[in-house]
């Protein structure tokens, strides 16, 4: 008799080798127009990996790939090491409770105020009222935002609603966050806010991440700067020291054309990527 | 705008046909098995069935007003003025009644459901909803769907009490004919298949309006200009559908009943 060995879905269950998420020459295209091809990459435990690249190069699409929102036309993708391609539609949601998406443009739900919109996944869940508020209120004081839990999405700003966002994503702990553009359309100043969220995020729970940018500034600073949970803030690293566990992928014309650490990136010869960063 | 080749046009045809017809059979499905969102199945019937009531009202109302003076104008030179009861209460139940509800409430809801859900996915909130474990089909469509059909049904009624009322009115205070003999014909002519084919009507045209609200809503691209074309796309296939199915209702009407 054959043994069947089913796929392992918990995150937890997961060997330290295996990678969260994993793409395996993954094409898609539209209308005809090629936007991925062939992109293969993979991301460990533990590891931030950010998705460089000009506007338009399908960094967006690579997102929602990665959380089942789209199918691709070729290749395979593996989250928590189970492919996504033809898995039913309840192991989708189950594999989509382990993952948190910070959408580009927010996505609150306008009907629905802070607290309800955070609240979302546990109310969907039916956990206890209690419960979810006192969890709320947690998620909302990690973006330092707890004291606009009853305003509406209408009334809040481009910068407050990204935060909102962050705090929807990691309200049940996920295993993996999803950044589509964290800091798109934000000042710079707001920027720093919400990067500095992303590293408080990564340094405090260590939970693996994708995110997407197509500022290179803000790439580097995740990369050289650390949160101190004693002082409350992002700080340099000493000694112009690099974060480890962040990695870059940069995309070009759909292609993979760099996949490194921050010193293979900084170090490339390709002349595209030096002009890209320059 | 660019030109499409006959054979691609065929088969995006043919793609949105199924993508329809899936998104239906999914929608119709979830009402049989898994989460059922009751709050949201109560806040649609409200929003479909109380909201549309005062335009249902009127036009039920001012139809059968319309309806007596028209046909008291033709009865008379037949000398069967008192017959005016029976065609105004045959022709609210069976026909107009429906229909003019029908495309009242889709002019109404159709329209509202598109925009509504096409402005949620161009703001990439079905998405938002989908990464969240929320199946957008079981939280969206089915709820509406359950409300129109309900609430079509019963505004259905309301309108045809209300045409018949008209009806008398205009009868027994502008051409004095007598109140009893209105109704009294109005009740005589009426059999069940009449009823009965009236009655289905609503229901169809509740599943078109919903499903194709909702599937306009669901398929929009293209920003705000898109959300404007799945709002007028979404009133105008679901009008011609309910004046198509209504025809294909009442031939097999015909065919059950006899009349």
């Amino acid at each position: 008799m054959t043994s069947v060995t089913r796929p392992k879905t918990r995150p937890n269950e997961l060997e330290g080798d295996t990678p969260l998420v994993e793409f395996r020459k993954v094409s898609i295209g539209f209308d005809g127009n090629q936007v991925l091809r062939d992109i293969s990459f993979r991301v460990m435990r533990g590891e931030t990996r950010i998705i460089l690249g000009p506007a338009g190069v399908g960094k967006s699409v690579l997102m929602k790939l990665a959380n089942g929102l789209m199918e691709p036309d070729s290749g395979d993708i593996l989250i928590f090491a189970k492919s996504i391609r033809n898995i039913s539609i309840p192991e989708m949601y189950e594999m989509r409770a382990h993952v948190g998406m910070v959408f580009q443009e927010s996505a609150l739900f306008d009907s629905l105020n802070v607290e309800e919109n955070v609240a979302y996944r546990l109310n969907e869940e039916m956990v206890d009222p209690t419960e979810t508020h006192n969890r709320v209120v947690e998620a909302l004081q990690f973006v330092e935002l707890e004291k606009a839990i009853a305003k509406f999405p209408s009334e809040l700003s481009g910068g407050m609603r990204r935060r909102v966002s962050i705090a929807r994503a990691i309200i049940n702990k996920p295993d993996l966050i999803l950044y589509d553009s964290p800091t798109g359309g934000l000042d710079p100043i707001t920027s720093t806010t919400i990067i500095e969220l992303v590293v408080k995020q990564r340094d405090v729970t260590h939970t693996t991440s994708l995110l997407i940018t197509h500022r290179p500034q803000d790439a580097f600073t995740l990369a050289t700067h650390r949160y101190n949970l004693e002082a409350g803030h992002m700080e340099k690293i000493p000694d112009n020291g690099i974060d480890d566990s962040t990695r870059f992928l940069v995309l070009h014309e759909g292609r993979i054309v760099f996949d490194g650490s921050t010193l293979e990136l900084t170090h490339s010869q390709d002349p595209w990527i030096r002009e890209y960063l320059s | 705008m660019k030109l499409l080749s006959p054979e691609v046009y065929a088969k995006s045809v043919v793609a949105s046909v199924q993508e329809y017809t899936l998104l239906s059979a999914r929608a119709v499905g979830n009402i049989f098995s898994g989460k059922r969102y009751w709050a949201d199945i109560f806040t649609q019937m409200d929003s479909i069935g109380v909201g549309s009531l005062p335009i249902v009202v009127l036009t039920g109302f001012f139809t059968g007003c319309v309806l007596a003076l028209q046909a008291a104008v033709s009865l008379k030179e037949f000398g069967a003025v008192g017959m005016t009861g029976r065609l105004v209460a045959l022709s609210m139940v069976k026909e107009l009644g429906p229909v003019l509800t029908g495309l009242m409430v889709s002019g109404r809801n159709a329209s509202g459901m598109a925009s509504e859900i096409g402005s949620m996915k161009v703001s990439e909130q079905i998405d938002a909803m989908r990464a969240l474990g929320t199946d957008p089909t079981r939280k969206l469509v089915t709820p509406r769907l359950v409300a129109t059909v309900v609430m079509l049904f019963f505004l259905t009624i309301i309108s045809d009490s209300c045409g018949t009322a008209g009806g008398a009115l205009i009868s027994v205070f502008l051409l004095r004919l007598n109140g009893s003999t209105f109704f009294h014909t109005a009740y005589m002519a009426l059999d069940h298949g009449d009823v009965i084919g009236g009655l289905v009507k609503p229901l169809f045209s509740g599943f078109i309006i919903a499903t194709i609200g909702c599937y306009y809503g669901m398929t929009t691209k293209g920003g705000t200009q898109g959300v404007g074309r799945a709002t007028t796309q979404a009133v105008v296939v679901s009008s011609v559908l309910i004046i198509l199915v209504d025809f294909l209702v009442t031939q097999l009407m015909i065919g059950i009943f006899g009349r």
